[in-house]
């Protein structure tokens, strides 16, 4: 029922793992319907450097996981932005329709990634400022 | 190929075929008519009767033939309440049934009938005595399953039978899972109806029979030619039918040895699960189950992507984990349990059969381990069970 890519992908996940210092942490999804996934991105001059995910879920939640990290690696805030579930599911040659919803949240992940970067480089701004 | 999903199917013993097929080429003949082609396919459907009876402990009048356990169970069931809608409108169940009956329920239930779904406790056993206080003087029909298709638990049939009678209501149980795995005798268990499906006992797949204890009368639920006493007509599968009492007669020979060697290696599996994976539970009770069903959870990772990794090590195995289903909620039996959305996803069913050894065993075993290990190594719920 999943593509190659997809199995390929389940079985040899790309950038698993955490970043002890990210820049950006998002978390989406919920166990109780079986899928959790945490992306972590490291941003230098706007351009995402490194990006790790930990994914409990179907084969489908990893396969995305890996997909959509591969997808943004390298690319600046603003491109990564417009990864959009659609755009993994297309990349990985289609999901089963049943998983398109459930199981197709890692650009979901991405993007509360970037939020929570763009958040906290707001937050730092603000408070060097306060300091000074 | 490792296959232990012997409750999802079973292959068709070569015994069993062989059986089978000159009824698809010489004797070809519809069971119905009256030239000696004929004659000779009803007697072989005969026999096969005789041969199903026997391994349930019936008589063959009491045995029909369908399309396997969903029509067996829908039969009985609706077959049942029509005809006794004037008497009451009240079923009682489980909340573990196969699909086959918890569907039927469920369609009567928005059609006027009333029903109640008796919980399990954490080890997937119904309660005798919740039977007994949810039974009023609407009740028509009590079915509640023999052997679980998921946990493989084993529910306390004769005792129920025991009420039923007692009560003047009728029983049945889909006993699809447990014909040719342990003793099942109609008489002892007090049962009325009786579902079998020939698959999950090394038969072909669209074939099964019901019992209908002698006196009963069923409402029919399809209409034609007055086959298997109007109960199911339509011209007979012959084949089928011979490949199912073919598959009865062998089961009945082997049960017993059969049903030790099962119950040897399964505790194999489940001991060398338990002790080498951490965080590893059984489901379902540890000995009042099905002597081939081991059924288990693993904190921190999802079953189908279990059921994947075992896949390219060469194993077939399930899950209970919605992520593989079309309906995308958890097994309805795990939850029964009591287990969270998060435990049920986390599970594997290994089913064993006759072809099974103690070195595949041993195999799954490390194969089980290194998937859960490479999961967990994935997942942020295992860091955090972790700290
Ligand atoms: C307990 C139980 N009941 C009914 C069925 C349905 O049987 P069949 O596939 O022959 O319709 C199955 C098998 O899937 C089962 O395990």
């Amino acid at each position: 029922m999943y593509s190659e890519k997809v199995m390929e992908h389940f079985s040899n996940p790309r950038n698993v793992g955490e970043i002890e210092d990210a820049d950006g942490v998002g978390t989406v999804g919920n166990p109780v319907c079986g899928d959790l996934m945490t992306i972590y991105i490291k941003v230098k001059d706007n351009i995402i450097e490194d990006i790790k995910f930990k994914t409990f879920g179907c084969g489908a939640a990893i396969a995305t996981s890996s997909m959509v990290t591969e997808m943004a690696m390298g690319k600046t805030i603003e491109e990564a932005l417009k990864i959009t579930r659609t755009n993994v599911a297309d990349e990985l040659e289609g999901l089963p329709p049943v998983k398109m919803h459930c199981s197709n949240l890692a650009a979901d992940a991405l993007h509360a990634a970037i939020d929570d970067y763009k958040k906290r480089k707001g937050g730092e701004g603000e408070e060097k400022k306060a300091e000074d | 190929m490792i296959y232990m999903d012997h409750s999802a199917t079973s292959p068709v013993d070569p015994e069993v075929l062989e059986a089978m097929e000159p009824y698809f080429t010489d004797s070809f003949g519809n069971a119905s008519t009256l030239y000696s082609l004929g004659r000779e396919a009803r007697t072989a459907m005969e026999s096969a009767r005789k041969q199903v009876a026997s391994i349930i402990g019936a008589t063959p009048d009491e045995i029909i033939f369908t399309s396997g356990g969903t029509e067996s169970d829908n039969i009985a069931i609706k077959g049942t309440v029509f005809k006794l809608k004037k008497k009451g409108n009240h079923i009682i169940t489980s909340a573990i049934e196969h699909p086959a009956v918890d569907e039927t329920c469920k369609y009567l239930e928005k059609n006027g009938f009333q029903v109640t779904y008796l919980p399990v406790g954490e080890d997937g056993i119904v309660s005798v005595s919740d039977l007994k206080d949810a039974i009023t003087d609407k009740t028509v029909l009590i079915t509640v399953m023999h052997a679980n298709n998921e946990i493989g638990t084993i529910q306390p049939i004769k005792e129920i039978g025991e009420v039923a009678a007692e009560k003047n209501i009728y029983f049945h149980t889909d006993a699809v899972q447990s014909v040719g795995k342990i003793p099942v005798d109609v008489k002892e268990l007090k049962v009325d109806m009786l579902s079998i499906s020939a698959h999950k006992l090394y038969g072909p797949k669209g074939i099964g029979a019901l019992y209908i204890r002698k006196g009963i009368r069923l409402e029919p639920i399809i209409h034609g030619g007055g086959h298997e006493r109007g109960i199911r007509p339509g011209t007979e599968n012959v084949a089928g039918a011979v490949g199912l009492g073919k598959a009865c007669e062998i089961a009945e020979r082997y049960l017993e040895k059969n049903s030790r060697s099962l119950t040897s290696i399964r505790d194999r599996l489940i001991n060398g699960v338990l002790s080498e994976i951490e965080e590893s539970h059984l489901n379902g009770h540890p000995t009042i189950r099905l002597p081939n069903n081991a059924h288990f959870r693993f904190t921190g990772i999802e079953g189908e992507s279990l059921v994947l990794h075992l896949d390219f090590k060469g194993i077939a195995a399930s899950t209970g984990s919605a992520c593989s289903s079309k309906k995308l909620e958890p097994s309805h039996v795990l939850m029964a349990l009591g287990m969270d959305e998060v435990q049920a996803h986390g599970s594997l069913r290994l089913t064993l059969g006759k072809e099974n050894t103690a070195e595949e065993v041993d195999y799954v075993i490390e194969s089980v381990k290194g998937a859960v290990g490479t999961l967990r190594s994935l997942s942020p719920l295992w860091c955090q069970t972790e700290e």
